[in-house]
C-alpha cells in the first residue's frame, strides 16, 4: 500500500487544430501537460483517464524529486498495488484547458498579443474539456478507455464522457459528483466569484499587466469553498472551539483554530492559484447540465451511453450530497443502463473523495480488479 | 459456478426464475444469487444492499448493486422494471411490510419472499413450554433478534390476500428439504411467490 509510482515528469502536448468552444470562441492552438504513470499495454486497452476536480491539476501521483514534501493529489488512490493499480493499467492525468498549471488558460501568453490572456480567454465547458481530453488520447493512440475517474467536477467530466464518446468509454467511476448543481451550489460559486471579481487588483483579469495578484478575492473564495468540503461535524472534531492562546482577546484577529486553519489554507491557495481560472473554473461547474440538450431529461441524455459505471457518495457531503448522486443511478436505471452504487460513511464531507478510507479504497479496488480482468490487464 | 454451491434456499428460488429474467434481489447480500442467475440462467438483475462490505462482495462478483435502505422505499426504481423481485429472509426484519411487499409488485411483476416460519413446530413446543422460541431459522434471543415482524406460512398467505395480492407458489423446506406433509408445522422455512391478484 504504501508504494508509489515513484518520480514522475510531467509531459506537454501540442495541439495546432483549432477548437470551437461551447461558447462560439475558438482558440487556434492549446497545449496541455499531462502524466502518465504504468504502461500502455499492447493493445492499448488498458487507459484510465483521471479527470481534476477545481482546483486539481495533471500531477495526480508520485513526486517530481525526492525532496518533493507533497506527492500527486490523488497518491494515496493511484500507484502499484493500490486500487487504481498502476501495475495493471496506464493511467493518465492532465490538466484542463483553462488550467494555470501549465495548460494553455488565462495566465498563459496569448501568441497573438504576446500579453497573458487573461480577461480575453473564452469561458470553458464540461463538454469542451471532455473534446480537448478526447485529442489527447487520440494522440496517445487510445481509442478506448477502460475507465474514466474523476471526483466532483471530475466526476462530471467522466459523465459527460460517456454522453459524448459512448464507444470510447468503458467504464465511469463518478465520486461525489452531481448531474448538475443546485441553486445552492450555484450561489457559493457566485459568492466565491464576487469575492475575486470586486477584489481592486483583479483589474477585471488583466492584473498580470498590473504586476500583483488579487490575493484577497481568491483567499476569500478558498476559504468560503474549504467550509462548503468539510461537514459540520468533522470542523468540529478537528477544531470545535479550540482557541489559538486558550483565551478570548477580545478583537478580530486570529483566535479559534478554525479561523487560522482557513486563513492558512486560503492565504497558500492565493499565491498559486490563477483567479482566472477559478473562475472559469466555477462556471464550468455551473453551466454542466448534459441534460439541457434532452429536454432536460438525464434519462434521454443517457439513452446512448453504452459505459458502466460505479458511483459513489459519502454520507456527510453536503456539497455535492448523496442525493445528488442517487439522481445519477437513478437516470442510469430508468435508461437501463449498468451502475453499481456505494454511499460511503464518512465524517470528511465533500473531501472524502480524496482521503484514505478502507471501505471507500476496498470498492474502488474490487471494482477496477473487474475492469482490469474485462481488458485483461 | 453450479446449482449445488447455492445456499438451498436459494436454489429455490433460483428454480421459479425463468431464464432471461430480469431480477432484482432486496438485501442480496454478497450477492451469490444474481451472480449464479447471471451465469446459468441469463439473467439481468441488480442487487440493494444496506451494507458497505456486501456492497463491495457484490461489486467483487460482478453483480450490479445499488447501496440502499429498503426501508426508505424502492423509489430508485421504475414501475415494472423487473420480471422478480426477491426477498429473502429480510421480510422479518423490516419495519413497513405492507410497504415493501407493495414496493415489490410496484416494481416487479412476481415477488418472491423467504421467511424463517413461526408455525415451525419446534416453535410452538418452545412457546407451549413458556419461552420464546429459539431455533434453527431464528436463531436468537427475545432480548437481541432483529426479527420483529415474525409469522406462519399461513398469516403470511393471509396478508397476500389483504393487499390484493395471491400466492402462485409455496415451498416450505426444513435443513434444506422441502417439506410437504404439513408445511406450516413441520417446515422451518417458507418460500413464497406472489403477484398481484
Amino acid at each position: 500500500m504504501t508504494r508509489s509510482v515513484g518520480l514522475v515528469t510531467a509531459q506537454k502536448a501540442v495541439f495546432d487544430t483549432p477548437i470551437t468552444l461551447s461558447s462560439g470562441a475558438t482558440l487556434p492552438r492549446y497545449e496541455l501537460v499531462y502524466e502518465t504513470y504504468g504502461t500502455l499495454n499492447a493493445d492499448k486497452s488498458n487507459a484510465i483517464l483521471i479527470c481534476h476536480a477545481l482546483s486539481g491539476n495533471h500531477h495526480v501521483a508520485g513526486r517530481y524529486t525526492e525532496s518533493d514534501k507533497v506527492a500527486g493529489w490523488w497518491d494515496n488512490m493511484i500507484g502499484p498495488g493500490k486500487p487504481i493499480d498502476t501495475d495493471r493499467f496506464f493511467v493518465i492525468g492532465l490538466n484542463n484547458l483553462g488550467g494555470c498549471h501549465g495548460s494553455t488558460g488565462p495566465s498563459s501568453i496569448d501568441p497573438e498579443t504576446g500579453k497573458p490572456y487573461g480577461s480575453t480567454f473564452p469561458l470553458v465547458l464540461v463538454r469542451d474539456w471532455v473534446e480537448t481530453q478526447a485529442r489527447l488520447a487520440d494522440l496517445l493512440g487510445i481509442h478506448q478507455f477502460a475507465a474514466i475517474i474523476g471526483g466532483s467536477l471530475g466526476g462530471m467530466q467522466a459523465l459527460r464522457w460517456t454522453i459524448s464518446h459512448p464507444k470510447r468509454v468503458r467504464h465511469a467511476l463518478v465520486i461525489a459528483s452531481a448531474p448538475k448543481l443546485t441553486a445552492q451550489n450555484i450561489a457559493f460559486n457566485d459568492v466565491a466569484r464576487q469575492a475575486i471579481l470586486t477584489d481592486p487588483d483583479f483589474y477585471g483579469g488583466d492584473f498580470y499587466q498590473h504586476d500583483t495578484l488579487p490575493r484577497r478575492g481568491l483567499r476569500l473564495a478558498r476559504m468560503l469553498g474549504h467550509i462548503t468540503y468539510l461537514s459540520d461535524d468533522g470542523m468540529g472534531e478537528k477544531f470545535g472551539r479550540l482557541l489559538r492562546s486558550g483565551e478570548y482577546k477580545y478583537g478580530f484577529d486570529v483566535e479559534f483554530e478554525i479561523e487560522s486553519y482557513l486563513r492558512y489554507q486560503g492565504d497558500k491557495f492565493s499565491d498559486y492559484f490563477d483567479a482566472n481560472t477559478y473562475l472559469l473554473m466555477t462556471k464550468a461547474l455551473d453551466y454542466f447540465d448534459p441534460a439541457r440538450h434532452y429536454d432536460g431529461d438525464l434519462v434521454k441524455a443517457l439513452a446512448e451511453v453504452e459505459a458502466k459505471f460505479l458511483v459513489v457518495s459519502f454520507t456527510s457531503d453536503w456539497r455535492f450530497s448523496p442525493a445528488r448522486s442517487r439522481e445519477i443511478v437513478k437516470a442510469l436505471l430508468d435508461a437501463k443502463k449498468q451502475v453499481s452504487y456505494a454511499e460511503i460513511d464518512s465524517k470528511h464531507g465533500h473531501d472524502a473523495f480524496l482521503m484514505e478510507d478502507e471501505p471507500y479504497h476496498a470498492i474502488m479496488r474490487a471494482y477496477l480488479n473487474n475492469i482490469a480482468r474485462e481488458v485483461h490487464a | 459456478m453450479n446449482a449445488t454451491t447455492l445456499r438451498p434456499d436459494l436454489r429455490h428460488i433460483a428454480d421459479w426464475i425463468t431464464p432471461g429474467a430480469s431480477v432484482l434481489d432486496l438485501g442480496c447480500g454478497d450477492g451469490a444469487l444474481l451472480a449464479w442467475l447471471a451465469a446459468n440462467k441469463d439473467c439481468r438483475g441488480y442487487g440493494v444492499e444496506i451494507d458497505v462490505a456486501s456492497v463491495t462482495a457484490c461489486v467483487e462478483r460482478g453483480v450490479n448493486v445499488i447501496q440502499s435502505d429498503m426501508e426508505a422505499g424502492l423509489s430508485t426504481f421504475e414501475d415494472k422494471a423487473f420480471n422478480f423481485v426477491v426477498l429473502s429472509l429480510t421480510l422479518q426484519a423490516m419495519h413497513n411490510i405492507e410497504g415493501i411487499l407493495t414496493e415489490m409488485l410496484r416494481v416487479g411483476r412476481t415477488g418472491i419472499v423467504t421467511f424463517p416460519n413461526f408455525g415451525y413446530w419446534e416453535n410452538r413446543w418452545q412457546l407451549l413450554l413458556g419461552r420464546m422460541p429459539v431455533s434453527e431459522t431464528i436463531p436468537y434471543e427475545w432480548y437481541n433478534t432483529p426479527n420483529i415482524h415474525l409469522c406462519t406460512v399461513y398469516d403470511f398467505e393471509r396478508l397476500l390476500k389483504k393487499l390484493g395480492m395471491w400466492s402462485t407458489g409455496r415451498v416450505v423446506l426444513h435443513q434444506g428439504e422441502r417439506v410437504e406433509f404439513l408445511p406450516n408445522l413441520l417446515g422451518s422455512l417458507a418460500l413464497e411467490r406472489f403477484e398481484r391478484a
